[in-house]
């Protein structure tokens, strides 16, 4: 679906990213774990083209980004980004028919379709209630579920999460992430979340990709990825990894930090 | 709270009472004279069917002035309204980023070294508009850091290019001379020297800029919350951005060419309908345009009859002088609406 190939990136000298591979699967739920600063979300930004790779390139079911424009690219890659502060007064349904931007040309108003496709889009993430309301009057969880409603009113193939549990109370982390699962498997859309939220991705998502040292360090199930020794490289921390029967879900016990001796 | 039937409805509202102050102090302006007509006499003059002498003043000696006035309220109006969702700051307007200034400093000038291989009133907008460019190339290029452009930066690089350009105006005001009478009415704004041929000059380029202000609403409304929301949805925020300050910076050396430093309208008007309205700039915008030109058609009148023995009053004293006061009653009264909690 979403291909990155050998991609090195640097902000002045400073390297970011050292030739990355990775393939996003469609439909696949796929978690981009490391510590803070460790390019992650530089990696996201890469894929749809907000910023551009010095080397390698990336391809959206074989096409490379660079030759398309950005609002066909935002036909098919929608994303919800980290900081959803919005200090200005627009109604939620303002903000969520956004997403039909994309698809409508300078003085083109929004027709018959465009109007139920965002009022869909509220049903789905179960906004429409207060479709009417501020969003500058709005709680972080409630503007983060406006924030994906108007994804899914961009009609995407895929949705890039960031860091999206990151202000959130710990209920409506699970809230947010149980959306997104539940729109991940209705709609077979594919999603790519970037977190350093180890127990999320780890609940949540299908695959995983372990960045450390601006490389993919390892790539695939958290089962295969999870590791005593992969948790001691990445996060320098000691953990115990087991499957839990009754919560039918890997369980990751730390320990403590590697450097106090744990 | 504000509920969106509600705003709709005073959106209308709002527009209609635009549009009729608008025409009341139309007429009532265009009925200036030495001996003023009455309401009726002017609103029957306008429609062809007065006196000669009504039409004469109507016509000749007051329709000049009264659409200048329309144009630079509008264009001043809706520069404010976008340059404030540019750079997601209401207190952004031409004059904050240095623009007013730039083109002040052009048309100073133009006015204090005339050369004789063009016409001065070809001199005066092209300096204005060049001066007004370098400005804004200025303050973006010292406020740019790393291929990026901070809000913050923006607005203090403008502040001090502003102020630098300011003193300059003055320096040639204070050297001028002969011409020094001329050049600080001038800078106070002033429309009574509105001509046919000035307005045939301001006309297409506050157009010209409106038109590509208005097409840009939609990318505008989502760079209002933030490049990489705009980004996301497919907006190419870098050249939207540029285009948006090109024809800010067309408008505001139309606007000021001619009728000198005009103040407060492209800060106080955007701000007040946003707050009554709400940020959508598909309304925004077009409201921007009415609204300037109400605003600044009242200024006018005002300034030709609240003293009667001084005479004409500069139309940028009167300007400041309600819009001021106004904007601070607002921002006291309804804060976190323009985001100052």
């Amino acid at each position: 679906m979403l291909t990155v190939e050998g991609i090195s990136f640097s902000y002045r000298e400073k390297p970011v990213l050292k030739d990355v591979n990775i393939e996003v699967r469609k439909g696949e739920i796929i978690g981009i774990l490391g510590p803070n600063g460790c390019g992650k979300t530089t990696l996201l930004k890469l894929l749809n083209r907000n910023l551009k790779p010095q080397k390698g390139r990336v391809l959206m079911e074989g096409a490379d980004l660079e030759g398309m424009s950005k609002r066909s690219i935002a036909r098919q890659i929608a994303v919800v980004p980290q900081s959803n502060e919005i200090r200005f007064a627009f109604t939620v349904r303002d903000i969520v028919s956004m997403g039909r931007m994309p698809f409508l040309d300078r003085f083109q108003g929004e027709s018959g379709d465009d109007t139920r496709i965002v009022e869909e889009a509220m049903e789905k993430t179960n906004i429409k209630e207060f479709a009417d309301r501020l969003i500058n009057n709005m709680s972080g969880g409630e503007r983060q579920r406006v924030i994906i409603a108007r994804a899914l009113a961009q009609r995407p193939e895929v949705i890039l999460l960031d860091e999206p549990t990151l202000h959130l109370d710990i209920n409506h982390q699970f809230e947010v992430l149980d959306l997104v699962k539940r729109l991940s498997k209705e709609e077979g859309l594919t999603v790519v979340i970037v977190s350093h939220d180890l127990p999320m991705v780890v609940k949540y998502c299908d695959r995983m990709v372990l960045i450390h040292d601006h490389k993919v360090h390892a790539l695939g199930t958290p089962h295969d990825v999870l590791t005593p020794e992969s948790m001691r490289t990445v996060f320098n921390i000691n953990a115990v990894l087991e499957y839990d029967g009754a919560l039918k879900a890997l369980a990751v016990k730390i320990i403590g930090s590697c450097s106090n001796g744990h | 709270m504000d509920s969106v039937a509600k705003r709709k409805r005073r959106t209308t509202a709002v527009l209609a009472g635009l549009f009729l102050i608008l025409f009341v102090f139309m007429v009532l302006d265009l009925a200036q004279a030495f001996i003023p007509l009455t309401f009726e006499e002017a609103f029957w003059a306008l429609l062809g069917m007065g006196t000669e002498t009504d039409q004469i003043i109507i016509w000749r000696m007051n329709m000049p002035r009264v659409i200048m006035a329309i144009l630079v309220g509008a264009g001043l109006g809706i520069a404010g309204a976008v340059m404030q969702a540019l750079f997601r700051n209401p207190m952004a307007s031409p004059y904050i980023l240095g623009l007013s200034s730039g083109a002040s400093l052009g048309a100073a000038v133009a006015l204090t070294f005339a050369v004789t291989w063009i016409p001065q009133m070809l001199f005066v907008p092209l300096l204005a508009f060049a001066s007004c460019m370098a400005t804004l190339f200025l303050v973006y290029n010292i406020s740019s850091v790393g291929g990026r452009v901070p809000t913050e930066t923006l607005l203090l690089a403008g502040i001090a290019v502003g102020a630098m350009l300011s003193a300059l105006v003055s320096l040639l005001t204070y050297i001028a001379g002969d011409q020094m009478a001329g050049i600080v009415y001038w800078t106070m704004g002033n429309l009574t020297n509105a001509k046919w041929e000035n307005i045939m000059i301001v006309a297409p380029l506050i157009f010209a800029g409106g038109l590509i202000m208005v097409s840009s609403s939609r990318d505008l409304n989502a760079m209002m919350l933030g490049d990489a929301h705009a980004l996301d949805l497919g907006v190419e925020v870098r050249k939207v951005r540029l285009q948006l300050l090109v024809a800010s910076a067309l408008v505001t050396a139309a606007a000021v060419a001619f009728v000198g430093v005009i103040g407060f309208v492209g800060l106080v008007v955007p701000h007040i309908l946003r707050i009554l309205m709400g940020p959508d700039n598909r309304v925004l915008l077009p409201a921007s345009i009415v609204g300037g030109a109400a605003f600044l058609m009242m200024c006018d009148y005002i300034s030709r009859t609240i003293a009667p023995s001084i005479g004409i009053l500069p139309i940028g004293i009167i300007t400041a002088l309600i819009g001021a006061p106004y904007f601070i009653y607002l921002l006291r009264r309804r804060r976190s609406e323009v985001g100052w909690d």
